[in-house]
């Protein structure tokens, strides 16, 4: 899951580095995740895993980090 | 059995407000603009010592400057277009038959090169970039203008088409917070100085569909958006009528806006909703401006 879910910050979230040398809990924003992409990601993300990703998760915490991204999708994407 | 006249009603009947069969599209009267004046000229005596430059856009701005500034990824349920009959004799006839039947005459309109303001501040951005870098201070600008949002509502403080008076700052992220906060403060002096009774609370803008609810989250944890919030005639709430709003680099990255070093700039403005504090005024002083506080008729210099 964690692979998927790097190629798909690699094509949305516009970070401009390589995601492969991003830690699980590295900041997103930090590293310069903007609000804009944070959508595109979720759009990438929700595509990529054939899930819809209930209104709950749709915040900034959720996607702050590929572990907390790895989380979330963990509630919703069936096994 | 009597029914309950609602604040609009009320603003109908007093002649304060003119209906014209659209919600939240009125027309005002003497009386009501009177207060207006007076509610800029009180922002405006906060101001003096700023020096901002005074800008002035029509209502309407550059449909590319719209396209272009990301309004649309936004809020594209709020914005308006303005479309015309570029026709022939032939089309025109067509036009006439419609008007006639009372078809839907509107399909063969085609959008011009206008789109209606969102915020007074749009047309601003692209004019301080074609500028070049801001002078080491930064910049400072008031605006007002007519705004359209397309939300019809029969609460009389959400109007389509309202005048927003602005203040915005271009410059260092330091520079433009600091801004914001002196703007916080006379806001809530202005208010206080007003007698309405009011409360200054974090929000966030209408983004629109699921991704809305993402930007929504991001600009509330970021602080990003502050609003002052007075009760008019909303069930659901007390209305925003003055907002402060920190925009980190969105437009300084969006129209090439660099600081005096070249760096991208970041903006903040502070708007105020004209309609909206006209309302809070007549709503909790009443219809009859001579019945006012004597202190609040001498803030807006209603003698």
């Amino acid at each position: 899951m964690m692979a998927r879910i790097r190629e798909v910050i690699a094509s949305h979230g516009e970070l401009g580095i390589d995601v492969n040398s991003v830690a699980d809990d590295e900041d997103l924003y930090k590293l310069g995740l903007t609000s804009f992409a944070t959508v595109q990601v979720m759009l990438g993300l929700e595509e990529a895993f054939d899930v819809e990703m209930p209104e709950h998760l749709l915040n900034r915490a959720t996607f702050s980090s590929l572990s907390q991204i790895q989380s979330a999708l963990a509630q919703v994407v069936t096994a | 059995m009597d029914k309950q006249l609602t604040f609009l009603d009320q603003l109908f009947a007093e002649g304060l407000l003119i209906e014209t069969g659209v919600p939240g599209l009125y027309g005002r009267n003497h009386t009501f603009e009177k207060i207006v004046a007076g509610f800029e000229r009180a922002v405006a005596a906060y101001a003096t010592e700023d020096q901002a430059e005074s800008v002035h856009f029509p209502p309407g701005m550059s449909r590319n400057t719209l396209s272009s500034s990301g309004y649309l990824k936004s809020f594209p349920q709020l914005a308006g277009t303005v479309h015309s009959f570029c026709g022939s004799d032939h089309d025109h006839g067509v036009l006439l038959r419609q008007l006639a039947n009372g078809e839907d005459w509107t399909q063969g309109q085609v959008a011009t090169d206008l789109a209606l303001t969102p915020a007074a501040c749009y047309p601003l951005y692209p004019m301080i970039a074609a500028r070049g870098r801001l002078k080491e201070t930064g910049a400072l600008f008031d605006l007002q203008s007519y705004c359209f949002r397309h939300e019809p509502s029969e609460d009389p403080a959400r109007m389509q088409l309202f005048r927003m008076r602005e203040y915005v700052r271009a410059g260092t992220a330091d520079q433009v917070l600091d801004f914001r906060e002196t703007w916080l403060e006379r806001g809530r002096h202005l208010m206080t100085s007003l007698e309405l009774p009011f409360e200054v609370d974090l929000a966030n803008d209408p983004f629109f569909g699921r991704g809305g609810k993402i930007m929504a989250s991001g600009q509330r944890e970021q602080g990003l958006k502050f609003e002052l919030l007075v009760p008019i005639a909303n069930s659901g709430g007390p209305t925003a009528c003055l907002s402060f709003n920190y925009h980190q680099d969105h437009f300084g990255k969006t129209w090439g806006i660099e600081t005096s070093n070249g760096e991208t700039a970041h903006t903040a403005c502070v708007g105020f909703g004209l309609e909206r504090v006209t309302l809070a005024l007549l709503r909790h002083h009443g219809f009859n401006l001579a019945d006012w506080p004597s202190e609040v008729r001498g803030k807006l210099g209603l003698g």
